[in-house]
């Protein structure tokens, strides 16, 4: 086990060392001037030159990255240039929103996928599993600004039940805090489930033909204990490195989803550095979400291993 | 997006015995994708409004007889915009999809057959693609590349190349010790010939059905970045930025938002289900006997 968790731990060094390059890299696209750019209608000679000298741009570009790798290892990413805000005191102050967005969302997307996902392995093949099945690959095609849409249309402005844009932070106000988070949260559950309901199905579709099962079943033990205790464990393997790798899906919905019902969370912030040209603040947010989601695998992987031991003596 | 998560998609149809045929869902959603592309090739002859005519007197109409599905919030036909719309959905979602099979198929190919160094530097490579989340990076090369056309599918298109990779190499290592390769081998075959006569035809197969599905993913992405105002630049129309537009007028005119939001979703879901079916169709493990 330990050997498992050594060996990914030497894969993960070079992969996030990559990934701080391929970030740094990414801002040399840009067609022009990084200063001018950042600065926009206030890029006056002096202004330009100031900020060459503060961002270093004047040196070599590897100089440049070992310079800001230096920052990052020592926890400096610098701040925005507009308001003086330090990259993570932004980003500390925005993940709670974005963490709380996505517990709702997963936790949604299993509350609705798990039931149905035993309810459809058990009746494979009957018309209810049918009709479920087509649901959720119908909805996998639905892109998640449009359920956005739909819900706010239906819930905030026909019948005004739910607020759509008016966020109440966690600290003040408990039941607002949700209530705000009710659209969003749901938004993204209902585009969650259907992923998690099909691996759980068709895995549990399997375990239901082992033989442990059938003895279980001979013992004369209850349906639901045979479901729920036999049969959901040994089914849920896949289920994990899903959730695991919708995670990476689910940071993309937050961005779009956050911008559209305006929570200050990590994916706005990343919108509008980009649209306030905020180069710096765009630089760290992508920078922190990239190794975050790095990490999160990494320990979705061994997760997986402590759940199946194949994993750990097979090929890693 | 997924966005561009691809391997979520796929596994509701069965594989279809050749008897019983693809099924009407399949041949609808077929007839679909070939009505949006022919009415995406010939926007200019049909006899549609100029989509960035603006009527000031006649702003969110709803549908009539001189604008069939109304008007928008600037007086714009939103027929017109629907279709020219397309263009850009179909010109990036078939494209960038088309660039990713290209290199991810050539590099997948080069890592199952090859193996050793070769795959340890491709994999090591689209592994960091990985790292990112997909609409993360799209979002944030945008940002420095600028929007257009071009840089859409260019960066839409790399972001598909790991998963094509892995694909097309899971693929390859399927069929690289099969007898008829061993045998080409046997006879001499360079690894070129043996590589593009023995293996390409056959990893051909999965790829495309992949290449459907990818289609579906990169509208979704491109959508939701032109819906944050980072995909094609106006006053080019697109679905994505129709609906964003949509949005603000949603509790006084919500067909602005509902007819692109219609159209994006059928496009998606009927690449979708085409993709699928010829997945389960072109699965070796599913078996078409």
């Amino acid at each position: 086990m330990l050997g498992f968790i050594g060996r990914r731990l030497i894969y993960l060094v070079p992969v996030v060392l990559a990934v701080t390059a391929l970030t740094f890299l990414i801002a040399s696209l840009l067609p022009g001037d990084l200063a001018v750019a950042m600065l926009g209608d206030q890029a006056t000679p002096e202004n330009v030159a100031a900020l060459h000298k503060k961002l270093g741009l004047d040196l070599p570009l590897w100089r440049q990255y070992l310079h800001w790798l230096g920052g990052v290892l020592t926890g400096d990413l610098g701040a925005s240039h507009r308001t003086g805000e330090t990259v993570l005191h932004a980003i500390a102050n925005r993940l709670p929103v974005t963490i709380e967005l996505m517990v709702i969302a997963e936790l949604g997307g299993l509350l609705i996928g798990v039931p149905l996902g035993i309810l459809c392995a058990v009746r494979a093949g009957s018309s209810l599993d049918k009709a479920v099945s087509g649901l959720a690959f119908g909805i996998l095609s639905v892109p998640p600004f449009l359920l956005a849409i739909l819900l706010i249309f239906l819930f905030a402005l026909r019948m005004g039940i739910l607020p759509a844009t008016s966020y109440v932070p966690l600290s003040q106000d408990v039941l607002g805090n949700l209530r705000s988070m009710a659209l969003p949260g749901a938004t993204l559950a209902l585009l969650e489930w259907p992923a998690l309901m099909r691996v759980l199905r068709s895995d549990m579709i399997t375990t239901l033909q082992e033989n442990f099962i059938a003895m279980a079943r001979a013992k004369g033990l209850p349906q639901r204990r045979v479901l729920l205790v036999h049969a959901l464990k040994p089914s849920s393997l896949t289920l994990v490195t899903i959730i695991g790798l919708n995670i990476g899906r689910l940071i993309g919905g937050t961005v779009i989803i956050e911008t559209i019902f305006a929570l200050p969370g990590l994916g706005r912030l990343i919108v509008e550095s980009i649209y306030t040209r905020d180069f710096i603040i765009l630089q760290g947010a992508v920078l922190f979400v990239a190794v975050a989601f790095v990490l999160i695998n990494f320990v979705v992987d061994v997760l997986y291993a402590v759940l199946d031991p194949r994993i750990r003596h097979g090929r890693a | 997006m997924a966005a561009l998560d691809a391997s979520e998609i796929g596994g509701v149809a069965e594989a279809p015995s050749r008897r019983r045929g693809m099924g009407p869902v399949f041949w609808l959603a077929v007839g679909w994708i070939a009505f949006i592309i022919l009415i995406a090739i010939l926007a200019n002859l049909l006899p549609l409004a100029d989509p960035s005519k603006m009527t000031l007197l006649a702003r969110r109409a709803g549908p009539s007889a001189a604008h069939l599905l109304g008007t928008d919030s600037l007086g714009r036909d939103v027929l017109s915009r629907l279709v020219f719309g397309a263009r850009s959905s179909l010109a990036v979602g078939l494209l960038a999809p088309l660039l990713g099979t290209l290199a991810g198929g050539a590099l997948g190919l080069l890592a199952g057959y090859f193996g050793g160094r070769i795959e340890l530097i491709i994999i090591g490579l689209t592994d960091v693609l990985l790292a990112f989340p997909p609409l993360v990076l799209a979002l944030a090369v945008v940002a420095y590349l600028g929007p257009s056309i071009v840089n859409l599918i260019l960066v839409l298109g790399i972001l598909t190349v790991p998963a094509v990779t892995r694909v097309a190499r899971a693929a390859t290592l399927a069929v690289r010790e099969r007898d008829f390769v061993t045998a080409a081998r046997a006879l001499g075959a360079s690894h070129r010939r043996i590589l593009l006569r023995e293996i390409l035809p056959i990893v051909m197969l999965p790829l495309s059905a992949f290449f459907l599905v990818l289609v579906a993913v990169i509208i979704v992405a491109e959508g939701i970045l032109s819906f944050l105002g980072l995909g094609v630049p106006p006053p080019a129309p697109t679905w994505g930025s129709m609906i964003a537009e949509g949005r603000d007028n949603l509790d006084v005119a919500p067909h602005i938002a509902f007819f692109p939001s219609i159209a994006m979703f059928l496009t998606v879901l009927a690449f979708n289900l085409v993709g699928d079916t010829l997945r389960a169709v072109t699965d070796p493990k599913r078996g078409t006997s």
